[in-house]
């Protein structure tokens, strides 16, 4: 008895003290933590970058940046938002939650855990040390389309390089999730009874680990084109520009959905919670989240309509597209469902998933638009598909994130967090984020090009209420650290369930969770 | 009820602020320009139709799912004493019916999609072939047959202006970043044939009025084509649609359509001009 209790003792101490703990940690919700607040920072980063870019639009005429700077600008934008802000957040989350939500003490595989993330970092900064070297950061644009990428400056294989790192550090992730999910689910805690978040992670993990290496190979065919001459891509040595977009958007496809995937979990979390009502149709969830996955990987030539496919291959893209549409439509269904006969309220995890389910649903109906391909002649390469794919990312993938942070704060924290604050937080954003990329589809259909630092007369009205709702919007996110910042030092404690209809095991740990949880595996009914 | 209110308000401020950020803005011509052009080529209008009827498709799909939605957020609050259905699961026979009737929309969708498609990627039967090959940063038109060819930059106007820091108001400058030294002239009611290549790097060649875009690809020639009303004849702008590196925004597209006979006048002064100057080359 009393060595029992000293062994419980052992296994409960806490944390080393300081930075130390940061640095050595691998415990998963530590980590969670990191990935989180790094791709916060990040968030900020990228965010700083479309600033400049929304001040250079804000009227005709180049006032703040040269040209190559401003290609420098969208580049890096892309590559640090999606690399080093979206997908470490939903890898953060992974590691706080998905151990939480099926019962396991940690993470399957620690020490790779940590790896994954310090590698991220590395990355992350390698990336971004390339604005310091000759020639600049990477300017081609962040699908780096060869010949163009191959005229980048002395940061060319830093940033491939970069690029790989971050690419090893998601694969290490995606293993970790699988390994956690398949080996370390509590007894009872059957596939189909796992939570929504969980599964979509699961699947999300599949499509890394098939597409990441894909990339590495393209970027790395790049890289001997450039020091090696193998011509991989080079017309005049017998290669095919083309083949390097095919291979690009083999991976750039599935990768659109590996960070859209994820929110969809989330976004069913929310809404069932404060629905009170459990998802309906659940395993139709499930499903389709497996189909729009296995459909990501044959439609990805309908990002290059324009370069001249055969016929045949237009067509199978373009109906092999239009499909994704069902499985989404059931997913928003769905959701819909879940709300009818519930008992709603809306707190702010509620008001982002929400607002997520109108605009990502705007973000859909552009997509399917563009998938009729006699019509993507017009709006490919244009502030159309700008104004389409930052709909679904940012009141997309973004939104579904901060609706997770609020969701889960007062798990993480202890605390109930300012929801006064918090409610303007989202008023903000769901109003500007429109102001911003709303006026993004007018422009793009009055016949505006994508990646231009400057532009004629006729555009100006919409590219100057876009660049307001830009400043707005990026303002609007230091209201969301303000609202974490005060709930991580103090604020009324959080009961275990947190919410009035918690459901799931994360609920049933107290607020904080313990540093250690679910080491003796809970039993499920 | 008192939320409601509550939310109502939020709203309304939140309403309130953008409007007043519309209202600050100086009037200018842009505001009109929502939509896609109907463009004078019988395949721009084909390509805005289908468009429009995409818009509207997705319009009505939004009406139904977006009532849905709202008429659940206002039904089924907790505020209003709405108690959960915890039995409500699934439903097969509603699934269903939400999986096949998008199914059925989508094939309505592609039918048309595809006739169109087929007609677009048709290039025989042209009566004009002109080879375009894109520079960084500038077009280069050939007339394909008649050995006459030039260059087409940025005009020098808009050339001045766009420097950073020239002190110049683009607004100033007539048709800023849209002109050119010197257009492309085609002739109204042809179907011509453009062959597409580059130079250097991936360039896109496109006038929204045409309907059509496609890459420029070094290495190799891609091929589409364009028809130019024979009642519309006039000025047609677009831009390089590639990113193609630092000057991508400066490398503009002018078109002057004019009818057959004036442009067989203007091609053949051309030709005779360019004659002696090719003479003197080859000696």
């Amino acid at each position: 008895m009393a060595a029992a209790a000293h062994h419980d003792d052992h296994a409960h101490h806490g944390p080393p003290k300081g930075i130390v703990r940061w640095l050595t940690t691998t415990n998963h919700k530590d980590i969670g933590t990191l990935y989180l607040v790094f791709s916060l920072l990040m968030f900020f980063v990228g965010g700083g970058l479309a600033f400049m870019i929304r001040a250079e639009l804000f009227q005709p005429g180049l006032q703040l940046l040269n040209p190559v700077v401003f290609n420098e600008m969208t580049t890096m934008h892309a590559l640090i938002m999606i690399f080093g802000a979206v997908m470490p957040a939903t890898v953060g989350l992974a590691n706080w939650m998905i151990p939480m939500q099926i019962g396991a003490a940690d993470m399957a595989l620690p020490r790779m855990n940590l790896f994954s993330f310090w590698l991220l970092v590395a990355g992350s900064l390698l990336l971004l040390s390339t604005f310091l070297m000759p020639g600049g950061a990477p300017a081609g644009g962040w699908t780096m389309y060869p010949p163009l990428v191959l005229q980048t400056g002395e940061s060319f294989p830093f940033a491939i390089f970069a690029i790989h790192l971050m690419g090893a550090s998601s694969i290490m992730g995606a293993i970790n999730v699988i390994v956690t999910i398949v080996n370390m689910r509590a007894p009872g805690m059957t596939l189909l009874k796992m939570p929504l978040f969980t599964w979509s992670w699961l699947i999300t993990a599949y499509l890394l680990i098939a597409v990441m290496p894909v990339f590495a190979g393209a970027v790395t065919m790049l890289l001997t084109d450039y020091y090696f001459h193998t011509s991989f891509f080079n017309a005049a040595g017998g290669g095919d520009p083309v083949l390097y977009q095919h291979v690009f958007w083999f991976f750039g496809h599935p990768e659109v959905y590996i960070m859209i995937l994820p929110a969809f979990g989330i976004v069913s979390e929310v809404i069932a919670t404060f629905s009170r009502k459990p998802i309906f149709g659940y395993e139709a969830m499930v499903y389709a989240i497996a189909s729009i996955a296995f459909l990501s990987f044959i439609v990805w030539a309908h990002h290059m309509f324009v370069v001249g496919m055969p016929l045949a291959g237009q067509m199978f893209f373009m109906l092999a597209t239009m499909l994704i549409a069902v499985p989404t439509g059931v997913k928003i269904f769905n959701w819909t469902a879940t709300m009818w006969r519930g008992s709603l309220t809306f707190e702010p995890p509620m008001l982002f998933a929400l607002a997520f389910l109108f605009l990502f649903t705007i973000g859909g109906f552009s997509g399917l638009m563009m998938a009729v391909v006699p019509s993507d002649f017009q709006y490919h390469d244009t502030y159309f598909i700008v104004a389409h794919f930052h709909y679904v990312l940012v009141p997309g993938s973004v939104f579904a994130l901060m609706a997770a942070v609020y969701y889960w704060l007062p798990k993480w924290t202890g605390h109930m967090y300012d929801m006064r604050l918090a409610k303007a937080h989202f008023w903000l954003s769901a109003v500007f984020v429109n102001v911003l990329f709303f006026p993004q589809h007018f422009l793009g259909l009055a016949g505006m090009p994508r990646r231009i630092p400057d532009y004629a007369a006729q555009f100006a009205d919409w590219n100057m209420v876009s660049s307001i709702g830009a400043f707005g919007f990026g303002l609007s996110q230091l209201l969301f650290v303000w609202v974490i910042v005060k709930c991580v030092r103090g604020g009324e404690r959080a009961t275990a369930g947190v919410w009035d209809w918690p459901h799931g095991l994360e609920w049933t740990v107290p607020s904080p969770a313990p540093y250690h949880t679910f080491e003796k595996a809970p039993e499920i009914h | 009820m008192r939320i409601d209110h509550r939310i109502l308000k939020r709203f309304f401020v939140a309403g309130a602020f953008a409007v007043a950020s519309f209202a600050s803005l100086p009037a200018r011509a842009g505001w009109g320009d929502l939509n896609l052009t109907r463009g004078v080529s019988e395949l721009s209008r084909e390509i805005h139709d289908m468009h429009m009827i995409m818009l509207w498709i997705c319009v009505a799909i939004a009406v139904v799912t977006f009532g849905t939605m709202i008429y659940a957020m206002v039904r089924f609050r907790k505020s209003k004493g709405a108690v959960s259905d915890q039995k409500m699961l699934h439903n097969a026979r509603l699934e269903a019916t939400w999986t096949i009737i998008p199914v059925i929309i989508l094939i309505a969708m592609a039918v048309p999609s595809v006739e169109k498609l087929v007609k677009i990627e048709d290039t025989s039967g042209s009566g004009l072939t002109i080879k375009i090959t894109g520079h960084q940063w500038y077009w280069q038109y050939e007339y394909l047959g008649t050995g006459y060819s030039f260059y087409s930059r940025l005009a020098r106007s808009s050339d001045l202006a766009r420097q950073k820091g020239s002190g110049i108001d683009p607004g100033s400058v007539p048709n800023y970043l849209l002109e050119v030294d010197k257009p492309l002239v085609v002739p109204t009611g042809v179907k011509i044939r453009l062959l597409l290549t580059a130079n250097d790097v991936i360039h896109a060649w496109w006038v929204p009025a045409f309907g059509m875009k496609r890459d420029a690809i070094p290495g190799f020639i891609n091929e589409m084509w364009i028809s130019v009303d024979e009642d519309k004849p006039g000025t047609y702008r677009g831009q390089c649609a590639e990113l193609c590196g630092a000057d991508h925004g400066f490398m503009p597209i002018v078109v002057v359509a004019k009818p057959k006979a004036e442009f067989d006048a203007w091609l053949a002064e051309q030709e005779a001009a360019a004659q002696p100057a090719l003479a003197a080359a080859t000696e």
